[in-house]
């Protein structure tokens, strides 16, 4: 199976019934996309499929096969990337576990709607739980990055 | 030593200490004859240790020693110890800025490390109990004043001239009188080798002069790698040659494997091992629960085997556990004398005597932390060595446990603390953390990693206990006169002792026995709960059913009497003065482990929150139609907390939360910025736990696995405008903490909120669909 990770030409010959998120996390140690719940609950495995905001626990590696897949470490070079710039702008995170799956659904609703309005940035982000309670914030901040979009 | 007190006061009485900064550094090289001023004008900030806390009475206590904390590089780079865990209250970076606001160090040249579990080097790092703050700003500022003088002394070695006239600011240490400076990089080596001063030769800073202290303007330092998805938590942790472990565990607390297909593991390419752990017996602390692990080359193969295992379980002592025969039990137990733990009158007679008596039965269930991380542990042995990799609350005590686990010396164990996904109690306990070692044992000393699933971390926590409170309380002549109260719940001391079948003084000195009620009689009672689950400490622990049952039945009464909510709860309270239950109490009063002397129960302070919380929220404004609010408050964790939520309740019964307002008193305060960050999160947590939260047992078993049918609140179900109101503080006023007493007055608000709402009283948490049904 070949996929592009990063950019960068991955090939994988193991279990294609092993969802992305572990690929990701073990095999290429990219541990910035995070295990949460393992079944699509939460959000904190997020990363882009061909630029759409999936759950990688949820994608097995056969399915990943021939895609591009960004995670958070590839979302931008140097962490400048709007949202990553907004979340910091507005002290979102707490614990910060679930943010990199929050920055990743929220770059792929900014990119896909420019100025998301309340309802289409509570229905996007609705996937992703975060238990500290950083909503207010993670709201401010996607509206923050909506500016600059 | 010089006296630090030689301070020309008449010279600058008219010259605010700003200005004379700004002079001195406008003027460069020139001296300012006769008007150096020596440190001690920066340093006015009272003694060292101004109060008494209980940091002394915790394991490891507090260590004095700025070598341990603070070393500077010859770059001038700072870099600043953190010893207590960061699980998002930011404490890795508030007491690290302590530090350098005393040394007078500048912020973007400070660098923070992780310290490893050590109490004996560093002092207490049990990162719980909202103490990081409370316990920390005094020895964090001795440690920031002892290095500035060091450097100043340094400074003054190095100049060959008086030590009164070298000035440490903003990272360099000034010759005052001639404006010559040397930078903080060029004083490291002369200055580490200076001895520690003692501590009663410091001086403080004046807090006026504080530069990021009680500004708000530091970020939290790991925030730039958060959001590049650099920031290292357990479940990230990765060693060379690392194997990763599953386990599937008893589906009841005590039942042991007694048979599971070991070869059909096996079968499944990747693994490695199947190993078997034993249960330990009643009170375990956090010894693991037992189960069937398997090891494997990467998570995935693990969890797939683990599927194929087929365990059957003897369940042992619990397997009849079943959470509405449990509830019964405990209504049972609360509807009858219980034992009395603070007696004040003679609640008996007054209640008889009582025009209208009222009673009311309040109910929480157990909560799961569900921490975003679940729990997580890497150990590896060498030899006689282990090394851990944990998201651990409790570095120095999982330091202890794994030591003894393992038969070796604690020296010998280094308990590497990475980022915690969440804690809120969870991760106090390092059962996650002895079960990797166990594995690691089992492969020869291999790394493996202990990975928690979301179901296992749901069906095999450390739960908030179940509670059961009957309320009765006698009016008279529009007062209230009589509170009897009987608080039922399982203790969490059963993981210690053996179990005490009731609440121990620990949990009755959290909002129940410690009330401030001005009521002229007033029997607080327990009764009989046995423990049939691990149940473990939750953020602000019993503060929660305790601050439900009372504050909703404040509200109950002032419906009675037919006042307002606010007004009446202010009439409970009574008037300003010191509220001291000691006399009354029937064991000990626990007073979160510090003093009362510099902790009492002071309610000026509690209707002080109440009464800003509902100024700012507009208490009594005009609300549109299906709207209510309701107001609550607590002294928690020595701090106090009122809260006011605004509901809306629609026609089909839906519960929205447009607006919390929330007042909080920590005395003196270090960082409002994390503060209003923790009050939200507190109002999320609060209405998650109002509003869905539960674990139910049956047959011994937890019916909840993972997010669908254990909820927790999600963006844009409520609490998205918190408003938070910092009291603010003189250094003076002993700092307490603000991790945990955001939580308690959610709940009762949130509920005599949709009461003034809908005329309708939730007494049973969570609301679920008691409004649409």
């Amino acid at each position: 199976m070949k996929l592009k990770v990063n950019q960068q030409d991955r090939n994988y010959d193991g279990d294609p019934d092993m969802p992305l998120m572990w690929y990701l996390r073990d095999e290429l140690t990219l541990t910035g996309t995070k295990f949460g719940c393992g079944v699509g609950l939460c959000g904190a495995c997020t990363v882009h499929l061909d630029g759409k905001a999936v759950r990688s626990c949820v994608v097995t590696m056969k399915e990943a096969s021939g895609h591009a897949v960004t995670t958070i470490e590839g979302l931008s070079t140097d962490g400048n990337h709007p949202v990553q710039k907004a979340w910091r702008a507005e002290n979102v995170p707490q614990c910060g576990y679930c943010q990199p799956g929050q920055i990743m659904q929220a770059a792929a609703l900014i990119s896909e709607k420019g100025k998301p309005t309340d309802e289409e940035i509570y229905v996007a982000m609705s996937g992703n739980i975060c238990r500290c309670g950083c909503y207010q914030r993670i709201f401010a901040a996607i509206k923050t990055a909506a500016q600059g979009a | 030593m010089r006296n630090h007190k030689v301070i020309h006061r008449a010279v600058i009485e008219n010259v605010s200490r700003r200005d004379v900064l700004k002079g001195i550094v406008a003027t460069g090289g020139l001296v300012i004859a006769a008007q150096f001023f020596p440190r001690s004008v920066l340093a006015d900030g009272g003694s060292v240790n101004a109060y008494k806390t209980g940091a002394d009475g915790m394991p490891g206590g507090t260590v004095y020693d700025p070598h341990v904390f603070v070393s500077i590089a010859p770059d001038g780079t700072v870099t600043i110890v953190a010893h207590r865990s960061e699980m998002g209250t930011g404490s890795r970076t508030s007491l690290p800025m302590v530090v350098a606001d005393e040394m007078e160090a500048d912020w973007s040249r400070v660098k923070i490390v992780q310290a490893p579990g050590n109490e004996p080097k560093y002092g207490n790092q049990d990162t719980d109990g909202s103490r990081s703050i409370r316990h920390f700003i005094q020895p964090m500022r001795a440690c920031g004043a002892a290095t500035r003088q060091m450097l100043e002394d340094a400074a003054a070695l190095t100049w060959g001239v008086s030590d009164t006239e070298c000035r440490a600011q903003n990272h360099k240490v000034i010759h005052v009188p001639t404006g010559r400076s040397l930078g903080y990089g060029e004083l490291a080596a002369a200055a580490a080798a200076l001895k520690t001063p003692p501590m009663n030769s410091l001086t403080l800073k004046d807090p006026s002069q504080f530069r990021y202290i009680g500004k708000g303007v530091v970020q939290i330092t790991d925030l730039r790698d958060i959001t590049m998805g650099k920031a290292v938590y357990a479940q990230d942790a990765h060693v060379p040659g690392m194997l990763f472990a599953q386990i599937e565990r008893p589906p009841v607390v005590l039942g042991k494997a007694v048979s599971y297909d070991e070869a059909a593991a096996m079968k499944v390419p990747g693994v490695v091992k199947v190993v078997k752990i034993d249960p330990t017996p009643m009170p375990a602390k956090f010894a693991p629960l037992g189960g069937v692990a398997v090891i494997a080359t990467n998570t995935f193969a693990a969890a797939k085997a683990r599927k194929v295992l087929n365990v059957q379980w003897d369940d042992g002592p619990n397997k009849d556990y079943d959470s509405d025969a449990f509830k019964q039990k405990m209504a049972e137990q609360a509807h009858k004398p219980g034992r009395v733990e603070r007696n004040e009158g003679d609640v008996d007679k007054a209640l008889a005597g009582a025009d209208k008596v009222v009673e009311r039965d309040y109910y929480i269930p157990h909560f799961s932390h569900a921490t975003m991380e679940p729990p997580a542990a890497v150990v590896q042995i060498n030899g006689n060595k282990a090394d851990v990799w944990a998201c651990v609350q409790s570095p120095g005590g999982t330091r202890g446990d794994v030591a003894k686990l393992l038969g070796l010396k604690e020296d010998d164990v280094t308990v590497n603390v990475t980022l915690l996904g969440g804690g809120f109690g969870r991760k106090s306990k390092c059962d996650f953390v002895l079960e990797a070692a166990i594995l690691s044992k089992a492969m020869g000393g291999k790394p493996v990693k202990v990975v928690w699933t979301r179901e296992d971390d749901i069906q095999h926590a450390f739960y908030h206990a179940v509670s059961y409170q009957h309320v009765t309380a006698g009016i008279k002549g529009g007062k209230v006169v009589a509170w009897r109260h009987r608080s039922v719940a399982p203790s969490l001391m059963s993981n210690f002792m053996p179990d005490p079948h009731r609440e121990s003084s620990l949990e009755l000195g959290l909002g129940l026995i410690d009330t401030p009620f001005n009521v002229p009689n007033l029997r607080l009672e327990t009764g009989e709960a046995t423990s049939h689950a691990r149940i473990g400490w939750f953020r602000s622990v019993n503060n929660i059913p305790h601050a439900f049952a009372m504050q909703s039945m404040v509200a109950e009464l002032a419906a009675e009497m037919g006042k307002d909510q606010k007004d009446f709860l202010l009439e409970m309270i009574g008037p300003p003065r010191i509220v001291d239950p000691r006399k009354t109490v029937t064991n000990d009063l626990w007073n979160y482990g510090d003093p009362w002397d510099t902790y009492p129960i002071d309610t000026a302070r509690t209707r002080r929150v109440v009464e800003i919380a509902a100024k700012e929220a507009g208490w009594g404004r005009k609300l549109p139609k299906g709207h209510g609010m309701g107001i609550a408050v607590q002294r928690s964790f020595l701090t106090y907390v009122a809260t006011v939520v605004e509901v809306a309740v629609d026609d089909k019964g839906n519960v929205s939360v447009p607006r919390v307002d929330t007042a909080i008193d920590a005395g003196f305060t270090i960082n409002p910025e994390r503060i209003r960050s923790q009050i939200e999160g507190a109002a999320v947590m609060g209405l998650s736990i109002a509003k869905y939260t539960q674990i139910t047992f049956k047959n011994g078993r937890v019916q909840q696995n993972n997010f669908h049918d254990y909820k927790v609140l999600r963006i844009g179900e409520g609490a998205m405008d918190v408003r938070t109101h910092i009291v603010p503080n003189g250094i003076e006023v002993p700092s307490s903490g603000v991790g945990e007493p955001g939580v308690p007055p959610f709940a009762p608000a949130f509920v005599n909120a949709i009461y003034n709402a809908t005329g309708k009283r939730i007494r049973t948490l969570p609301l679920g669909d008691q409004l649409s049904a």
